[in-house]
């Protein structure tokens, strides 16, 4: 990404949006943010806690319970002209609007042959390891990264959060913007000063190694981190990807790092049946089949619904870094 | 006369003298004495029945064509067309925004779209609007002010009420007319679009074309209480119903709401009571879950030869007139088919385009 | 000894004993008594989540005494932990699933305060607001389908659940069928932060009922009695093939949306005191009380007992294990739940 390195900021993940978003509302007055409990509460994790205050209620807006109604009242508003930023409270209440992001955001420019377009946004957090449960811990991204016309990003740094927030706002496509909720506070990190951003459809190479390549995103790309550091430790050397892009994906940045490492593993928290790495695995095979000197693997959450509410079955279903760096082991000395 | 597509074409039409005048001592009919025009002149009635006869010209034309086997569907509203002519007469061209349903060929055409563009579209053809990937009956024309929609019943709502209230938030006079059947009345989405539309007083009028029948549900089994316009008390917002066959009656209605929007007063809900004639589209056949005496013992009301009556008795269109009318409407017709029909369909490549702004490839 | 004479300035009872008057009360007292539990070990760190329903507890009582066990349904949503209890639910069932331990209903896989039990026939529901009501709406046609005379459906929601659009489409399909169903809508004006006039424009939501063609009226939900009134009479409607009601009992919620909320972030101490004076648990003692139905000191007994009741189900329920990991698996499907095969 082309920006002045010359002056930056520590702050967590959820600061990250904090700032980016009070940013975008102060330099573009086509800007509204809608969606429940954004106002007077300032969103449930305090992300536009006083954004009322400053920018008003006309562009803070705290609608009714009314999911299909939040992502469709902003279609029409990007319809019109505006740029609407719709929140999603919790991934888990997205279901209701399906439609409207799958038949209808992701289809304007499509069907209307470019005439109408949909520059929309829409955040929402997900993930788990926060003890919400089975309705407040789904991960989405595999619902909805099938779909074209819909761009899907999840950053996993503040740096990224940034960057990725101001290209998601400045795309004139429909973009879901994906927060992962455990790091919200618990990822802190450099982001700098001054206005940037950070394209769509690129990856970051976390760690550079030399006998595995590690792909992941979200909260499990940190604790891939911590895994291939402790593997470092004994002795491997593992290149950790973070996609940061889930649609459009980076298949260079894949494949070269697959080249050099010939085997891959991929880790996400979303349930393993027809998940993000199985597109993945599909691709590499398709395209790198001879680079291979393993299977493909996958670390993913077992099929089942969600992580129950008690402790051991959250436990359960979600990975730590020890069991990734089990996985991690294994592969390596396939 | 057509227009080329694109281009906003003379809403008078030139072509039809308006007849002679009734004189005051003239016998008039109970019916006459009933006609109220609302302040329509008579170029603006006559108007109105040339988009009624547009409306089902062209909806006969798709109907026509689909049993040709040219085209592979059509849709009809049939018993619409005073509703649709109506509600065109009370929208502001260049200023409104539409935001319909695939019923509203007649609404399509009277703010303004051309018969060439309509049967662009029943024909798929390239240079149709959408390029031929929409459905037919799907217009959409960013210059009239017609939004794109999809086959999804109510989805397109939070849309014109998104729509409203970026014209309110631009503190613009302008107002957005959105239109659906009884059946839509159901969905969720119709639910949470008034209920918004109510808390911000949005500039938005909600016109239900009531037409009694959802393909095969009628209205008793779509509704416990027929009269949709009596939920707009629950809103918080006013509702009328009005005469759905009585052209000049919908315009005065839809007239006092968009003007009403326009000036800050918020939305309203308005029902069109009318009837459906035809099956849903032509791949449904109606004698599966209606009688033929129903639908004959319903055409008594039918608003097409009904207001050319209305217009003849009053004196403001003469027998020769109304006949030289359905003849330039019917030319006009057969001009649209001609023209659309010889004009290319999409390339294969073309299904590429317009997915992003940029590449479609979902891998970089 | 109290009095079972009701005063001169008699009150409407709607046939109610003394001891339905009294159960009433107990009730009250035991969904205080909960609540306040379940933020107790919270704060203790204990339990790592609360969610309460003070100011609910009259409404619940009165509308959980109409409910007919063995018979009637419930679809309630995640704060009416009185309703439970006054269906049958015990003290035990209730700390089980704030502990989240493997004898819960749910196995401990779900959020506290989301009931289920097939027994008390309590609907299980997730946190998805108004997503049970097209179940109530399709439970109460199963029962009209097989001719069940006697049998109802009691569906509750907050006054932010009826924006939904699942809340009108199931009232919609309700009143075409007329189907054995009562809404209650527990209106207590917030919607986490979102007060009622940014949740609707117009704030009578019995208003809508005429709109789908059924009846509906509002209640006094700080009154039980009241309350147990309407729900009574709107249950018998349905029970005997009169169709469904829609009901409004307005109240109040005085704390916070759960314990990761704070509402002073969106609404002043001085307003939820003045609410505070209508607090429904003293304003019935006090009513029984003046009825000479309980005196001061059965109520203090009655509180005790309530005490005693709340602190045996918390240690009984502590002291039981957690689901074990391979409990995860289980309940997919009647079969395996591999996708692969």
């Amino acid at each position: 990404m082309a920006v002045s390195t010359t002056s930056s900021t520590v702050m967590n993940n959820v600061e990250a949006v904090r700032a980016t978003l009070y940013e975008a509302m102060k330099n573009d007055d086509r800007t509204i943010i809608l969606g429940e409990d954004v106002g007077a509460r300032g969103n449930v994790f305090l992300i536009t806690k006083d954004f009322i205050n400053e920018f008003g209620d006309r562009r803070v807006i705290d609608t009714p319970i009314a999911e299909a109604s939040i992502v469709g009242i902003a279609v029409g508003m990007a319809m019109e002209g505006l740029r609407p930023i719709a929140e999603i409270q919790f991934a888990d209440f997205i279901y209701p609007a399906f439609n409207q992001i799958v038949g209808e955001a992701a289809k304007t420019r499509y069907r209307s042959n470019g005439e109408y377009t949909c520059p929309l946004v829409i955040r929402t957090p997900y993930g788990g390891g926060v003890r919400g449960a089975l309705s407040h811990s789904v991960s989405i991204e595999a619902l909805f990264y099938h779909v074209p016309g819909l761009k899907i990003v999840a950053p996993a740094f503040p740096a990224d959060v940034k960057g990725l927030l101001n290209a998601a706002i400045d795309d004139p496509d429909p973009v879901i913007f994906l927060e992962h909720k455990k790091t919200y506070r618990l990822i802190k990190g450099e982001v700098p000063d001054g206005h940037y951003t950070i394209p769509l459809g690129k990856a970051n190479v976390l760690k550079e190694g030399t006998q595995l390549t590690v792909v992941s995103y979200g909260l499990y790309v940190h604790w891939a981190l911590d895994a291939a550091k402790q593997l470092e430790a004994e002795g491997h050397s593992v290149e950790v990807i973070d996609l940061r892009s889930i649609r459009p994906m980076d298949k260079t940045a894949i494949l070269s790092s697959v080249e050099k490492t010939r085997k891959l593993l991929i880790i996400h928290e979303d349930n393993k049946f027809g998940g993000v790495g199985a597109e993945i695995s599909a691709m590499v095979a398709e395209e790198a089949l001879f680079s291979l000197d393993a299977p493909i693997r996958r670390l993913a959450a077992p099929d089942v619904p969600a992580m129950g509410y008690a402790e051991p079955l959250e436990h359960e279903y979600m990975s730590s870094p020890a069991k990734m760096a089990e996985a991690m082991r294994a592969l390596v000395a396939f | 006369m057509a227009a080329a597509p694109g281009e906003l074409p003379n809403p008078v039409p030139k072509s039809t003298s308006p007849g002679r005048r009734p004189s005051p001592t003239s016998a008039k009919t109970a019916a006459a004495t009933a006609f109220q025009r609302h302040g329509l002149t008579d170029e603006q009635l006559v108007a109105l029945l040339r988009t009624m006869l547009t409306h089902r010209t062209l909806e006969s034309r798709g109907f026509q064509l689909n049993r040709q086997g040219k085209i592979p569907f059509a849709s009809a509203g049939e018993g619409h067309e005073a509703v649709q002519a109506g509600a065109a007469m009370a929208f502001e061209r260049g200023t409104d925004i539409l935001v319909p349903y695939y019923r509203d060929l007649g609404l399509d055409i009277g703010i303004g779209l051309t018969p060439y563009e309509i049967l662009l579209s029943l024909f798929g053809r390239a240079a149709d609007h959408s390029g031929g990937r929409q459905f037919p009956h799907h217009y959409a024309s960013r210059k009239l002010g017609i939004y794109s929609i999809s086959s999804i019943i109510a989805a397109q709502l939070p849309h014109a009420v998104g729509a409203a209230y970026a014209i309110k938030y631009r503190g613009e006079r302008r107002a957005v007319l959105t239109t659906f059947g009884d059946g839509c009345t159901s969905e969720g989405e119709w639910h949470e679009s008034l209920n918004f539309a109510a808390i911000h007083q949005l500039p938005v009028v909600f016109l239900c074309e009531n037409n009694e029948w959802a393909i095969s549900t009628p209205l008793a089994r779509q509704m416990a209480q027929p009269d949709v316009y009596k939920r707009a008390e629950g809103y918080g917002i006013p509702g009328v119903a009005v005469n759905g066959f009585d052209p000049v009656a919908c315009y005065a209605a839809v007239k006092e709401a968009l003007d009403r929007a326009r000036a800050g007063g918020g939305p309203a809900l308005i029902e069109a009571k009318c009837y459906r004639f035809l099956a849903h589209t032509t791949d449904d056949d109606d004698r599966a879950y209606r009688t033929r005496e129903e639908v004959e013992a319903r055409r008594k009301d039918d608003p097409v030869p009904g207001f050319e009556r209305v217009l003849i008795e009053q004196g403001i269109l003469s027998e020769e007139a109304a006949e030289q009318l359905k003849q330039s409407v019917l030319a006009e017709a057969n001009d649209a088919t001609d023209r659309a029909e010889a004009m290319p369909y999409p390339a294969a490549h073309d299904l590429y385009t317009h997915v992003y702004a940029g590449g479609c490839e979902p891998w970089r | 000894m109290a009095k079972t004479d009701t005063k001169a300035h008699a009150i409407e009872r709607y046939g109610l004993s003394d001891e339905q008057l009294l159960q009433m009360l107990r009730n009250m007292l035991m969904q205080r008594q909960l609540d306040n539990r379940g933020f107790q070990l919270n704060r203790q760190g204990k339990v790592p989540f609360a969610l309460g329903s003070e100011g609910h507890e009259a409404l619940q009582a009165g509308a959980a005494m109409a409910f007919h066990r063995g018979k009637d349904l419930l679809a309630p949503y995640y704060r009416d932990l009185g309703l439970a209890l006054g269906i049958g639910l015990t003290p035990f069932e209730i700390m089980l699933s704030i502990f989240a331990r493997a004898d819960d209903h749910n196995g401990g896989r779900q959020f506290p305060n989301h009931y289920s039990s097939k027994a008390a026939g309590l609907l299980s529901f997730s946190s998805i607001l108004a997503a049970h009501i097209p179940h109530a709406v399709g439970a109460a046609y199963a029962i009209q389908y097989r001719g069940e005379h006697g049998r109802a459906v009691l569906a509750t929601c907050g006054d932010g659940t009826t924006s939904e659009g699942e809340w009108h489409e199931s009232m919609n399909f309700a009143a075409i069928h007329r189907l054995p169903l009562v809404m209650l809508v527990e209106n207590n004006e917030w919607a986490i932060s979102t007060p009622l006039h940014k949740q609707m424009a117009q704030p009578e939501i019995w208003k809508r009922a005429a709109g789908y063609g059924m009846p509906g009226r509002r209640c006094n939900g700080f009154d039980p009695i009241e309350t147990y009134g309407a729900v009574s009479a709107a249950l018998e409607r349905a029970r005997s093939g009169g169709g469904p009601t829609l009901l409004e009992g307005m109240c109040y919620r005085f704390l916070a949306h759960s314990t990761d909320d704070n509402d002073m972030t969106y609404r002043t101490k001085e307003e939820v005191a003045e609410h505070r004076k209508m607090d429904p648990v003293p304003r019935f003692e006090a009513a029984l009380t003046e009825l000479g139905v309980i005196d001061a000191a059965g109520i203090d007994a009655m509180k005790k007992d309530v005490l005693r009741e709340t602190n045996e189900a918390t240690d009984k329920a502590e002291a039981l294990p957690y689901p074990a990991p391979s409990d995860l698996y289980t309940h997919l499907y009647e079969g395996a739940w591999q996708p692969w095969q």
